[in-house]
C-alpha cells in the first residue's frame, strides 16, 4: 500500500531522490498514514530532500503485519486528525498502538516501538503524532515505563490556529534532530496543543533533563507565555520535548511545511533583502540532522551490523 | 425512545467525564460567555462535561478499563461510572444529546477505541457507544431561558435532542434506541384522474418541486400504452411509485437539471425596445462562448482544454503528466437552517466532485470558500425559522474549518461578503482544486466508461433519513416549514478513509469510474451513470442503514454524506474488496449495469421502481420564462468635498466588508500539504491581505497555480451586466497581480485558466402575485450572463465547469428577504514558476510607488458612497481590450522582474489599496495624486476595474516605464518611517500612521466579533 509520490514534469531535485534509493546504506524514514493523518506528503518530502528514503504506509499494514517498523530507522507520526480528535487528540491512536494486539502471543506495536528505540533508533512525532507520542507517554517517559506524564489539551485561545511562530532550541537539550539549530521560525496549526504538566516536581524533572527541547518566544528571543507569540499558553512556553535519549521527539509546530524558503510569509521581502539566500526553508534542518546522524552511525556500525545479522 | 425501562438499562452503561479541579474548563466558560453576550442571560460558573453511553456488555473491570485508559486523560480528568449526578454549587443542567441516525463521530472513535482495549471485532458501522455534552449551570435559570441557551447556542434541535432542567430533579438522559433493517414498504401513487389543482398540490406535499406542466408529463408518461405494457410485462403496477416519483423529482430538480438555465427566455429591453429570444441561458452564453474559447486557443497551439461541463468538475492540463481539477458550487439552503451542517457538508460535498471525476481518485490540492451573510450586528426582529445572522456566521465559519482541516486540505483563499439581503438565505460557495495524473494504470483518468455487467459499489458511510429532499428542498424557496430531514450531517473522518481509498484503488487501477453520492442519493449518481451504460439494475435490499425504518425510496433518494458510487468491473471485485476492508472503508455492491433502457430498482427481488432512461433524463417540459429590463432609476449623490481624508480611510478600513477577516482565516489551516506559496495574509506582520493564493503542485517542481475570487454583488443595484463584467475582471486582475499570466498569448504556452461561474439569484420567474418583479430579476440574469460572455471572448478564458441555484429567497410571517443577484467567478490559472509569484505588500522603501490602469468618474456602488449611505449611479464598467493590454504588459514586466509588490484595486479604491501594502512590514508612502479633472475623492475611492498599486525598485524605474508607457502613473515612494502621506495639489489630503491604520483595520467588527483581537504592531516572527 506505499503510495508514490507525486510526480512533475520538471524535477527540481532529482538527484536527492536518486542519491538515497537504492543505495545500501540509505537511511529509511516510515511514515505512518490512515485514520485522518493528513501530512504524510509534506513528511516524505523532508526525507527525501534530506537525501533519505521515505516510505509512507497505512497503519493497518504495520497492525497487521504486513511491514515491520525493524525495517527502518526512523519512526514517524505525522500530523492531522487521527479518528477525527474525537476523543482528544491522538487518544484513539495511542490507544490502538497500546492495546491492539498485533499477534498471537499478545504483541502489541507499542511493544515493537519499545524495541525499536532500544535498538538505537529514532521516532519523530509532528502536530497530531506529537500528541500521540503525549498520550502513549513516550514523552516525555522519564520514568521509562511509557505512562502518560503529561498531557496536551485545548489551546487557551479555545481555538484552532493557523499562525507562525518562533522557536528557541534549549541548549541542554541533546536530541540529534536539533544539532546545531538556535532559533526556527515555523507554523502551528491546532486547536489542542497547550502541554500541561500536571504539577511542580514533573515540571522541574522536565526542566533539569532538558527535555522540554523548544520554546515559544518573543522578540527578545526569551521564552513567552505571551499570545499570539506562545500561540496555545503551553506550560513551560513548551512546543516540544524528547525523552530522555533524545531518540524520542515531538512538537506541535509543522517543520515539514517549511522546506522551502517560499512558504515563510515574509519571503517575498527577505528575498529582496538577500537575493542570495538558500531556498531552502529553515524547518528542513531538522530532518537533514537526522538523516545525517543517521547516516554517520550506518557508516561506522557497518561491520556491527553485520555481526547482528549472524547471530 | 429513550432508555426508560429499567430491563434495557441493565445493558447500558454510562461513562462521565469532569475536568479535574483547577483545569480550565474552556468549553464551559465560552458557555457562559457566549450566553451573556448573545442572548443576555447570566449563567453563572458553567462547567462542562463529556457522556458516554456505552450499550454493549461489559463486565464492570472491562468498564472501568475502558473509561480510565481509553477515554479519561489522567492529567486533566476524573471518571464517574453509571451516575449522572452534578457537582454541589450547579442549579440547572442541559444534556446535548443525538437524535437518531444522526452522525456521532465521537461515539464511533470511542467505540474504536474500546474494540482495541477488548481486542475483539466490534462491527462499528452499529452504534454501540452514544456521546453527549452535559453542562452544569450554576445559576437556577427558568426552563425557557435554559431552551434558548441549548437550542441557540449548544445544538440545533433538527440534529440534537435537548434536555433541560433543574439538578434537583434529576438529570434527564437520552439515547437513540438500536439499529434493524429497512421497512420494505412502496406504496403506488395514481395520477390519473388528478385535476391540475390535485397535480400541483400533490408536487407540493412530497416536495417533489415539480409544476403543473412537468407533474402533467409525468402523467402522461404512466398513461402512454407503450410505458402500461411495459410496466406490465416487468410486474410493475399501472400507476407510478413512491420510488419513481421521487426518482424523478430528484433527476428533474432544479438543483440537478438547471432547468431556468436551460430555458427559452423571451427578453425585452424596454429602454432600447429591443427583443429577442435566449434559447438556453447555459448553452447561448457559457457552453458556445467556451467552444469558441476553446477554439482559439487551439488555433494557435494551446490545446490544455481536456473536460469542460460533462463531469463533476472540470478538468485541464498542467503538463503531460498531470491534470488540474476544479470545482466550485454552493451550500446555500442546508446552510440557512443549519449553518455548521450545511457548511461541513458543503466544502465535504465539493471535496467529492473533484475526487469522483472521470475515474476518480484525484489528490485533493486545496479548498477556497465565500461567503455571504446578513449584517452580523442585526438587531431588530427576526422572522420565524430565521437564524441570527451571527449565528449563521460562526456555525457557517466552524463547518468550512472542520471540512477542511479535519480533510487536511488547505483553505487557501476565500471572501466574506456582507449584505442585509443575505439574512434570509446565505450565499455558501465553497471550491476545490485538485490534481490528477493524465492516466491511471494505462486509462485516460478523465474518462467515465461503463459496460454491461460492471458492478455498482457504493463506498463510504450508511444511509440514513438524513439529507431526504435535499436537491428538491434546495429548488424551492425557504420558509418557516424547512423539513427536518433535509439537514445532512458531515463526518470528515469518514469522508477521509474513503479518500485515501478511492486515490489507491485509482492508482491500481481497480476503478472503472466513480461518481459521488450528493443531491438525489443514489437516484442521481446511479441514474446518471446508468446513462453511460444504458441502464442499471440496483437491488435495494444490500443498501447498509444507519437505523432501521427506511423505506426503498428513502433509501433511493437519501443524500447521506460521505458516499461515493463505484464503478468495478467483476474481475476486480475481490482485490478491491480486501483494498477496503484493509482501509476500513464500507464498500457494498448493490447492483449492475445493463443496457436495456431502464433504471431498474428491487428491494427483495420486488420491483420499486422501472424507469425508462430516455424520459427520465430528457423527458423534462422545457421552461419559456419572461425577462423585461428597466434600467434603475438612479442618481449621483451630492457628497460635500473635504480637504483631508484621513478620517474616512480610516472608517473605510474598518467597515463591514472591507475590515480584517483575519479571526476567520487563521482558524482554516491554510498551509497543509506544504505548498502554499501565497497565502491570505503575509508580509512580516503576518497580516497584510493579498489578492490571490498561489499553490504549487508537488515538492519536485515549481509548477503552480493562482486561486482567485471575483465577487462584487452590490453593483447589480445599478447594472447586472456591468457586476457581472466587473466580477469578472476582479478575479482575473488579482491573477494578473499576484503574477500569472493571460491565457493564449503566444502559441502553445500551455497557461492554462480554468474558471467556474456560480450564479445565486432571487426567484426569477414572473407571477404576478407572488412574485410581480420576476421580470426584472430575470433580465438581471440575462445581463449578468451577457457579460460572462462578453468577458470570456475578450480574455480568452474558458469556463470548465459551475452551478446555478435559483430560489435564493426566505418567507416566513408575510416577508421575503431575497438575495440580490450574485455571480461569482473563482478563477484558477497556471504559475510556470511560484518563485516569481508578486505579493501585495510593499518590499523596501524607497521603491517607486505606481498606479496602473486608468481612474474614472465610477463611485456608484462604492464601499465610499456606502459609507455616506448613498448607492450612486455611475457603476464601473469594464473596458476589456484596455484591461487585457495592461495585463498582458504586467505579465511581461513580471517576467523581466521589474514588479516588487503589487495589489489590486478594488473595494475602497486607491485609498485603501495604500493603506493595505503598508500592513506587511510597517513602511510607509509618499505619494502625490496626479492633476486630473476627477475630483479628490473620486481619485481616491473610485472602484474603477483594471487597476493596480505596484511598486519598482529604484534601478528598474526607466525599464518599467518604458515598458508600460503611459498606463503607470508614478506616484510617489515608499518610506521607512512608517507614515502614509498623499498630497493633492501639494496639499496632504491623508496623513496617517500607518499602525494606526492597520489597528484600525485589524479592530474592525469581524474580528471584534469573533473574538480574538489582534494588538497593535503585533508581529507574528520578531524579525522587525
Amino acid at each position: 500500500m506505499a503510495q508514490d509520490s507525486a510526480q512533475g514534469a520538471h524535477k527540481v531535485q532529482p538527484q536527492a531522490q536518486n542519491d538515497a534509493s537504492g543505495s545500501a546504506g540509505a537511511v529509511r524514514a516510515l511514515i505512518l498514514t490512515g485514520f485522518g493523518i493528513n501530512c504524510e506528503e509534506e513528511f516524505a518530502a523532508a526525507y527525501r530532500l534530506a537525501g533519505a528514503e521515505a516510505t509512507i504506509v497505512h497503519l493497518n499494514q504495520v497492525l497487521h503485519g504486513q511491514v515491520s517498523i525493524h525495517d527502518f530507522d526512523i519512526l514517524n507520526f505525522p500530523g492531522g486528525f487521527s479518528f477525527g480528535d474525537d476523543l482528544g487528540s491522538g487518544v484513539v491512536l495511542a490507544n490502538k498502538l497500546r492495546y491492539r494486539q498485533t499477534s498471537a502471543d499478545g504483541r502489541t506495536l507499542l511493544d515493537d516501538i519499545k524495541q525499536f528505540i532500544a535498538d538505537g533508533k529514532f521516532v519523530l512525532g509532528i502536530c497530531n503524532g506529537f500528541q500521540v507520542l503525549v498520550k502513549l507517554g513516550l514523552l516525555p517517559n522519564m520514568g521509562g515505563d511509557v505512562t502518560p506524564e503529561v498531557t496536551l489539551t485545548h489551546n487557551a485561545s479555545g481555538r484552532y490556529e493557523d499562525r507562525w511562530v518562533t522557536l528557541r532550541v534549549n541548549p541542554a537539550s541533546r536530541t540529534p534532530f536539533l544539532t546545531g539549530i538556535d532559533k526556527l521560525e515555523v507554523p502551528v496549526r491546532h486547536g489542542e496543543g497547550r502541554l500541561v504538566v500536571p504539577d511542580e516536581a514533573t515540571r522541574a524533572a522536565i526542566e533539569a533533563a532538558g527535555l522540554n527541547c523548544l520554546s515559544y518566544i518573543d522578540a527578545n528571543g526569551d521564552g513567552t507565555s505571551e499570545y499570539p507569540l506562545n500561540p496555545n499558553g503551553a506550560d513551560l512556553n513548551c512546543a516540544g520535548l524528547t525523552d530522555p535519549t533524545g531518540q524520542v521527539f515531538g512538537l506541535m509546530p509543522h517543520p515539514e511545511a517549511f522546506l522551502a524558503a517560499y512558504n515563510h510569509p515574509d519571503w517575498a521581502r527577505r528575498r529582496r533583502q538577500n537575493p542570495g539566500a538558500s531556498e531552502e526553508g529553515e524547518g528542513l534542518q531538522i530532518f537533514k540532522n537526522i538523516v545525517a546522524h543517521i547516516g554517520e552511525k550506518h557508516a561506522t556500525a557497518a561491520p556491527a551490523v553485520q555481526l547482528a545479522s549472524q547471530n | 425512545m429513550s432508555d426508560t425501562n429499567p430491563n434495557t438499562a441493565q445493558a447500558t452503561h454510562t461513562i462521565q467525564l469532569t475536568l479535574k479541579p483547577g483545569q480550565h474548563d474552556g468549553d464551559g466558560q465560552r458557555v457562559a460567555e457566549a450566553a451573556a453576550r448573545h442572548l443576555g442571560l447570566t449563567t453563572g460558573r458553567v462547567r462542562s462535561a463529556a457522556l458516554y453511553t456505552v450499550r454493549y456488555p461489559l463486565t464492570e473491570t472491562q468498564l472501568h478499563d475502558f473509561a480510565t485508559r481509553c477515554l479519561a486523560d489522567p492529567v486533566l480528568h476524573d471518571v464517574r461510572l453509571n451516575e449522572l449526578t452534578a457537582a454541589e454549587g450547579f442549579a440547572t443542567y442541559i444534556l446535548v444529546a443525538r437524535r437518531p441516525g444522526v452522525t456521532d463521530d465521537e461515539g464511533t472513535s470511542a467505540q474504536n477505541a474500546l474494540a482495541d482495549i477488548l481486542n475483539e471485532p466490534l462491527d462499528v458501522h452499529t452504534q454501540h457507544i452514544f456521546s453527549k455534552k452535559l453542562y452544569l449551570l450554576e445559576n437556577d435559570l427558568p426552563e425557557t431561558d435554559l431552551r434558548r441557551i441549548a437550542e441557540e447556542l449548544l445544538g440545533n434541535k433538527l440534529i440534537n435532542w435537548l434536555e433541560v432542567g433543574r439538578v434537583a430533579y434529576g438529570i434527564r438522559d437520552y439515547t437513540p434506541r438500536p439499529g434493524g433493517g429497512a421497512e420494505a414498504i412502496t406504496e403506488v401513487i395514481s395520477l390519473t384522474g388528478r385535476t391540475d389543482a390535485e397535480l400541483v398540490q400533490l408536487s407540493k406535499e412530497n416536495i417533489y418541486a415539480l409544476n403543473l406542466e412537468e407533474m402533467r408529463a409525468v402523467r402522461d408518461y404512466f398513461a402512454a400504452a407503450e410505458t402500461q405494457a411495459e410496466r406490465k410485462a416487468a410486474g410493475l403496477p399501472t400507476d407510478p411509485t413512491d420510488c419513481e416519483l421521487e426518482i424523478i423529482a430528484q433527476t428533474w430538480s432544479e438543483h440537478c437539471k438547471h432547468k431556468e438555465f436551460s430555458a427559452i427566455i423571451n427578453y425585452k429591453d424596454l429602454e432600447t425596445g429591443e427583443e429577442k429570444q435566449v434559447d438556453s441561458l447555459f448553452k447561448t452564453y457559457i457552453k458556445n462562448a467556451t467552444s469558441e474559447v476553446d477554439r482559439q486557443l487551439r488555433a494557435n497551439g494551446n490545446d490544455w482544454l481536456i473536460k469542460v461541463f460533462s463531469d463533476n468538475a472540470g478538468a485541464v492540463r498542467i503538463n503531460p503528466d498531470s491534470l488540474f481539477v476544479w470545482k466550485v458550487e454552493t451550500h446555500n439552503s442546508p446552510s440557512a437552517i443549519d449553518p455548521y451542517g450545511g457548511a461541513i457538508t458543503g466544502i465535504l460535498g465539493n471535496n467529492r466532485d473533484p475526487l469522483a471525476t472521470g475515474i476518480g481518485g484525484a489528490r485533493l490540492l486545496f479548498n477556497t470558500n465565500v461567503l455571504c451573510f446578513g449584517n452580523p450586528e442585526f438587531e431588530g426582529q427576526l422572522l420565524t425559522g430565521q437564524l441570527h445572522p451571527r449565528r449563521i456566521l460562526e456555525g457557517v465559519r466552524k463547518g468550512i474549518e472542520d471540512g477542511g482541516n479535519k480533510s487536511g486540505v488547505p483553505t487557501v483563499n476565500g471572501a466574506i461578503v456582507f449584505d442585509d439581503r443575505y439574512a434570509g438565505k446565505p450565499l455558501v460557495y465553497c471550491g476545490t482544486g485538485a490534481v490528477m495524473p493524465m492516466q491511471f494504470a494505462g486509462l485516460d483518468s478523465w474518462e467515465k466508461k461503463i459496460d454491461v455487467g460492471d458492478r455498482i459499489i457504493m463506498a463510504g458511510g450508511r444511509v440514513g433519513k438524513d439529507g431526504i429532499h435535499g436537491a428538491t428542498f434546495s429548488s424551492i424557496e425557504l420558509d418557516e416549514t424547512a423539513p427536518a430531514t433535509a439537514v445532512q450531517i458531515g463526518s470528515p473522518i469518514t469522508q477521509k478513509l474513503a479518500m485515501d481509498f478511492l486515490m489507491l484503488a485509482a492508482r491500481r487501477g481497480l476503478l472503472k469510474c466513480s461518481t459521488d453520492n450528493g443531491a438525489g442519493g443514489l437516484s442521481s449518481s446511479v441514474g446518471e451513470l446508468a446513462g453511460i451504460s444504458g441502464g442499471a439494475v440496483v437491488e435495494l435490499e444490500r443498501v447498509p442503514l444507519k437505523y432501521p425504518g427506511l423505506r426503498p425510496w428513502e433509501i433511493f433518494v437519501s443524500e447521506s454524506q460521505e458516499r461515493f458510487t463505484l464503478v468495478v468491473e467483476p474481475g476486480k471485485m475481490a482485490e478491491i474488496t480486501a483494498l477496503g476492508q484493509e482501509m476500513e472503508v464500507e464498500l457494498t455492491d448493490i447492483g449492475y449495469f445493463t443496457s436495456d433502457g431502464f433504471l431498474d430498482v428491487r428491494f427483495d427481488g420486488a420491483p420499486v421502481a422501472r424507469l425508462n432512461m430516455h424520459f427520465l433524463h430528457d423527458g423534462v417540459p422545457r421552461k419559456i420564462l419572461e425577462a423585461e429590463w428597466t434600467k434603475p432609476a438612479v442618481a449621483e449623490p451630492e457628497i460635500l468635498a473635504q480637504t483631508n481624508y484621513t478620517e474616512t480611510l480610516t472608517q473605510l478600513l474598518g467597515s463591514l466588508n472591507i475590515c480584517s477577516r483575519e479571526s476567520v482565516i487563521r482558524q482554516y489551516d491554510h498551509e497543509v500539504k506544504g505548498r502554499t506559496i501565497v497565502k491570505p495574509l503575509m508580509g512580516a506582520t503576518g497580516q497584510a491581505p493579498q489578492d490571490a493564493a498561489v499553490v504549487r503542485f508537488n515538492f519536485e517542481s515549481w509548477e503552480g497555480v493562482a486561486v482567485s475570487n471575483g465577487i462584487i454583488p452590490r453593483y447589480g443595484d445599478l447594472d447586472a451586466y456591468d457586476m457581472s463584467a466587473g466580477s469578472f475582471d476582479e478575479a482575473v486582475r488579482q491573477i494578473i497581480a499576484v503574477g500569472g499570466k493571460l491565457p493564449n498569448l503566444t502559441p502553445g504556452d500551455g497557461i492554462f485558466w480554468s474558471v467556474n461561474d456560480n450564479f445565486c439569484v432571487p426567484d426569477s420567474v414572473y407571477d404576478p402575485t407572488s412574485n410581480p418583479d420576476g421580470k426584472q430579476k430575470l433580465a438581471k440574469l440575462v445581463r449578468m450572463c451577457e457579460a460572462l460572455r462578453d468577458a470570456t471572448a475578450a480574455y480568452c478564458i474558458p469556463l470548465t465547469s459551475g452551478k446555478d441555484s435559483m430560489k435564493n429567497d426566505f418567507k416566513a410571517d408575510g416577508v421575503k428577504i431575497s438575495v440580490p443577484p450574485t455571480v461569482l467567478y473563482s478563477m484558477t490559472a497556471k504559475m510556470e514558476d511560484v518563485r516569481r509569484a508578486i505579493t501585495s505588500d510593499f518590499k523596501q522603501a524607497d521603491d517607486v510607488v505606481y498606479l496602473l490602469g486608468e481612474t474614472y468618474d465610477e463611485l456608484g456602488g462604492s464601499e465610499f458612497y456606502a459609507l455616506h449611505g448613498q448607492l450612486g449611479a455611475n457603476v464601473p464598467k469594464v473596458d476589456f481590450a484596455k484591461a487585457k493590454a495592461l495585463y498582458t504588459l504586467i505579465g511581461q514586466a513580471n517576467d523581466q522582474s521589474l514588479i516588487q509588490s503589487c495589489h489590486d484595486l478594488s473595494d475602497g479604491g486607491l485609498a485603501v489599496a495604500l493603506a493595505e501594502t503598508t500592513f506587511g512590514y510597517g513602511y510607509g508612502a509618499v505619494v502625490e495624486l496626479p492633476e486630473t479633472d476627477l475630483p479628490l475623492a473620486t481619485q481616491l475611492f473610485s472602484e474603477s476595474h483594471s487597476r493596480f498599486l505596484a511598486t519598482v525598485a529604484p534601478e528598474d524605474v526607466v525599464a518599467f516605464e518604458q515598458l508600460l508607457g503611459d498606463r503607470a502613473t508614478r506616484l510617489g515612494r515608499v518610506t521607512l518611517d512608517g507614515q502614509l502621506t498623499v498630497r493633492h495639489a501639494g496639499q496632504p489630503v491623508i496623513a496617517a500612521n500607518t499602525a494606526t491604520l492597520r489597528a484600525a483595520w485589524t479592530n474592525g467588527p469581524v474580528n471584534q466579533l469573533l473574538g480574538v483581537v489582534s494588538k497593535d504592531n503585533l508581529s507574528h516572527s520578531n524579525s522587525l
